[in-house]
């Protein structure tokens, strides 16, 4: 027997209180921010989250070591407030893997070609090139070349390879 | 890799805690017992390598991984000895090895430092030792088992293998073999045919944790009790707090205190580098504290001492000049004899600039002290120095103190000194909590110790055969052993006595001049090399030019016949031109030297030898209108043996880019007394678009002992790249950085 709903409205319509904080979406899992609504989310990703894969190196957008995908489009987190973010979907560098552990193919390449050195700006090097190869799954060289992420030890043509190597292998070539 | 609260690290160390000798075998000095240190279903065979029951071998890294490699190739060279199943070697590394004798510090693990290229060298010499002991041992283990004589066993990858071709894997043998007394003397090593690792390519241990952001560098570590420590430093050298109003910061919401770090008292001098005034912030985060550190009301006094910019040390360089060196570094034959007797002579005057380390990981360190012990967590390339200053600071006794080092993000020399971990011991004693002491990157470039500012006045002459009779080099520069060290060593860390030409020209002068600082200077990648290199091999260039001669031949010629030069320096005792030329000779023919090159493509030649390594580039660039094309770049490299040639590579590559980067536009300036640079937005690092697509490196096969290899690409780098200009552009940038300078003569 299909339930009964009560056809008699209520004396009073009560609002729900207002939700406060910023709802974000992050590596697939769901937050809300409720401190500081400026917060950047570099801080929030860092000193909440513990997700520390996203660097701090300056706080002016200029080296990228803490770039981060918001709804798929890449940007730096430690000029984006959390305010801003509302509802919005972020992959950081701990959320490429698979659940199961196997890595984006951007990742693997970055292996295979030993892009690493000291490894600090890598995190958002990669973010960057997964947004590149999103965007140009045939990236030329001069694509490369507007990734204006900061290396300082020099790791550049290893980068450049790692991209090429990412995009043939996201193509269905051979590895 | 770097996972302290795990359990099997938790027992790695603490079991290390107790170990008394850095070398297992033949160093009585290092006198080791194995049954002391053995738990249960604990197999240990050496402080570098524990093997577990299931074969799983850990090897410890003690040294500072920096990005130069050294957690990957000194591993490599222990697995090797040891016959380890590479891909079951997990390596883990070390803290500092320290423990207390007499109250005095103990050191444990032998050589525990990311300088100058030393690391593989001293792994070479002891970690060989190491894991050729654990096999001698594991070899014995299985003798007795098979009741068989040692001679008739073989190990290959992780297996001891009987003439019969049973095996035992090391880890069923490891509690055996760790019973076993080892022997008096170190086991003969292998031999280089034997090699099955050494001269492979590896990639790096800890790439998988870095590419998925689980590599906790320091800056990633935390305490759940700590505070954030946010500093501002008075932007004047030796400056003071004139006035402080917290008011503001205090209302926020999550802001524990404000702290003064005093001004620097020149009689309690904190190790060799002196701490500047400051004010911390110490708040429940890094934002809260940042916010809360914008809105203090502060003004500083300058101090005594107003920094001056380069141009300023310019012109006092020609006023140094003028009167008599500091040191006469060395003088051999009469140079004003020998240009009265020659009919060719040269002279001009280089200049390199201040330059800032820019690290991408900024300063910090994360700190935990109270009067029973001290833990520090920060990047840190000479440890037993940080240990140093923490136990000045807390009077700790050495086994008290740990200094964790965890991988970190660059180093160049920045994180030799310690400053940065002496502000966060003071700032948690202080507080009575644990402190995570953060520099912005503001910070980091007005406070940096920054590569000593150098002027280079070089004359020479040439005989009627075009051959150099006399050279001189005299340089004046604000050394950064100035404030560190006694007046009269403060050349040292300037210039080197047998750096060429020294022993190729019979005339010849080396001297150095001292300039005075305001600025704190410090190490950076390959020290006074670069510069030095910078100025020696472009006026090398103008000579040939001005002679009409061939660059490489003219370099050949004076290299001339394969020898070996006494070399008192860091990379001695001897400097083989030979080696030197053969790099020279291969960097050349890979970018095609003689073969017909492009209209308007002009190629650049240097070579330098560095700390053992001898190593040249060539360079072909060309300008596209006010763009600079850098088409090919060659590396040839001679270091010795190369433990891991991929390896080896990136440190080559990386130190060419690093070389035409601070060679094209970095440079400190000054304004009223303060570094203005604040950020990489004034301090423009090369982006992938201003760097060559590659580097070419030839790795000259060899059976020298190894070299290292992080600082040697880096000197040869500039120099080449300014002779390439020259080439193609007829103009002669005698100055570092290049690329404004080049503007203006173009």
């Amino acid at each position: 027997m299909m339930p009964q709903v009560s056809q008699t409205p209520p004396a009073e319509i009560v609002p729900q209180p207002v939700r406060e904080g910023t709802d974000v979406t992050i590596n697939g899992k769901y937050f809300r921010h409720t401190g500081d609504p400026d917060l950047p989310l570099l801080w929030y990703l860092r000193d909440v989250l513990r997700l520390t894969g996203c660097k701090y190196g300056c706080d002016d957008a200029s080296c990228g070591a803490c770039s981060v995908l918001v709804d798929g489009k890449l940007k730096r987190a430690c000029t984006l407030s959390m305010q801003d973010l509302a509802g919005k979907a972020i992959t950081t560098v701990e959320g490429l893997a698979k659940p199961d552990g196997s890595l984006h193919p951007v990742q693997q390449a970055w292996i295979d070609e030993d892009a690493i050195l000291c490894g600090y700006c890598q995190s958002g090097q990669i973010m960057a090139a997964v947004a590149l190869l999103a965007r140009k799954p045939k990236p030329s060289d001069a694509d490369i070349d507007a990734i204006g992420n900061l290396c300082r030890c020099g790791s550049h043509p290893r980068i450049r390879r790692a991209i090429h190597r990412a995009a043939d292998t996201l193509r269905g070539k051979a590895k | 890799m770097n996972r302290p609260h795990d359990a099997s690290r938790r027992r790695f160390l603490k079991v290390f805690g107790t170990a008394t000798g850095a070398l297992v075998v033949g160093l009585p000095a290092f006198a080791w017992t194995p049954d002391q240190l053995l738990g249960q279903n604990l197999f240990r065979l050496s402080p570098y390598v524990r093997i577990e029951p299931d074969g799983t071998t850990v090897i410890g890294a003690r040294d500072p991984e920096i990005g130069q490699g050294i957690r990957t190739a000194e591993t490599r060279i222990l697995a090797e000895e040891l016959d380890a199943d590479w891909p079951r070697v997990v390596v883990e590394p070390l803290e500092l090895g320290v423990t207390s004798a007499g109250g005095e510090p103990h050191w444990t693990y032998g050589h525990q430092m990311a300088s100058g290229s030393t690391s593989v060298p001293a792994a070479w010499n002891d970690l060989r030792n190491v894991g050729a002991a654990a096999r001698e041992l594991l070899l014995r283990a299985a003798a007795a088992q098979w009741k068989t004589d040692v001679a008739n066993l073989r190990t290959s990858r992780g297996v001891v293998i009987a003439a019969d071709g049973r095996k035992l894997g090391y880890g069923e043998l490891a509690e055996a073999a760790s019973k076993l007394k080892p022997a008096n003397a170190p086991p003969r090593p292998k031999t280089p045919a034997q090699y099955v690792l050494i001269g492979q390519d590896a990639g790096d241990v800890d790439a998988r944790d870095i590419v998925t952001g689980r590599q906790h560098y320091a800056i990633d570590d935390w305490f759940g009790d700590a505070l954030v420590a946010v500093i501002a430093h008075c932007p004047f050298p030796g400056g003071k707090l004139a006035h402080l109003d917290d008011t503001e910061s205090l209302k926020l919401k999550g802001v524990e205190k404000i702290m003064t770090i005093p001004a620097p008292d020149p009689a309690h001098a904190l190790g060799t580098q002196q701490l500047v005034a400051g004010i911390a912030v110490l708040a429940s985060d890094t934002w809260t504290a940042m916010q809360a550190l914008a809105k203090v009301d502060v003004r500083w006094r300058p101090g005594a001492q107003t920094a001056q910019g380069d141009e300023a040390l310019t012109e006092a360089a020609a006023a140094a000049f003028a009167a008599d060196p500091a040191k006469a570094v060395r003088t051999d034959g009469d140079f004003t004899e020998a240009a009265k007797r020659v009919p060719h002579k040269f002279k001009t005057e280089y200049r390199c600039a201040t330059i800032a380390h820019a690290d991408l990981e900024p300063p910090n360190a994360l700190v935990r002290v109270d009067n029973q012990q001290a833990l520090i967590v920060a990047p840190v390339q000479n440890p037993r120095a940080t240990f140093d200053t923490v136990r000045r600071l807390t009077g700790l006794a050495p086994d008290k103190i740990t200094i964790q080092l965890p991988r970190a993000g660059g180093g160049f020399g920045r994180f030799l000194e310690t400053d940065y971990v002496a502000e966060a011991v003071m700032l948690a004693k202080a507080a009575g909590k644990p402190i995570k002491l953060m520099w912005t990157r503001a910070e980091a470039f007005a406070h940096d110790t920054y590569r000593p500012f150098s002027v280079h006045r070089l004359e020479a002459c040439a005989d009627r055969k075009r051959a150099l009779t006399g050279w001189t080099h005299r340089i004046a520069s604000t050394s950064r052993l100035a404030g560190r060290e006694p007046r009269a060593r403060w050349w040292l860390s300037e210039m080197h006595p047998d750096d060429l030409p020294a022993g190729l020209v019979g005339n010849l002068q080396y001297a150095w001049y001292a300039l005075d600082s305001a600025l704190p200077r410090g190490s950076y990648r390959a020290s006074s090399h670069a510069v030095n290199a910078f100025a020696t091999e472009c006026f090398l260039d103008e000579i040939a030019h001005q002679l009409k001669l061939d660059a490489l031949k003219f370099r050949l010629a004076l290299l001339g016949e394969p020898r070996k030069l006494p070399y008192r320096g860091h990379g001695g005792p001897v400097l083989d031109t030979g080696r030197l030329a053969w790099v020279l000779q291969l960097a050349a023919d890979a970018i095609g030297w003689n073969k017909p090159h492009l209209q308007g493509h002009g190629f650049g030649l240097a070579c330098h030898f560095t700390f053992g390594g001898y190593v040249a580039h060539a360079v072909e660039v060309s300008m596209e209108g006010t763009r600079l094309v850098i088409h090919n770049v060659v590396c040839a490299a001679d270091l010795g043996r190369v433990v891991n040639p991929l390896g080896a590579r990136a440190a080559l590559v990386g130190a060419t880019l690093d070389g035409f980067s601070t060679a094209l536009r970095e440079r400190i300036t000054l304004k009223e007394g303060r570094v203005v640079q604040q950020g990489f937005k004034d301090y423009p690092l090369a982006t992938m678009a201003q760097i060559p697509h590659d580097v070419q490196v030839i790795l000259v096969p060899s059976q020298e002992n190894p070299t290292g290899a992080f600082d040697m690409g880096f000197p040869s780098a500039a120099p080449a790249l300014a002779n390439a200009i020259f080439a193609g552009t007829t103009v002669r940038v005698r100055q570092l950085p290049l690329w404004s300078e080049l503007m203006r003569l173009l």
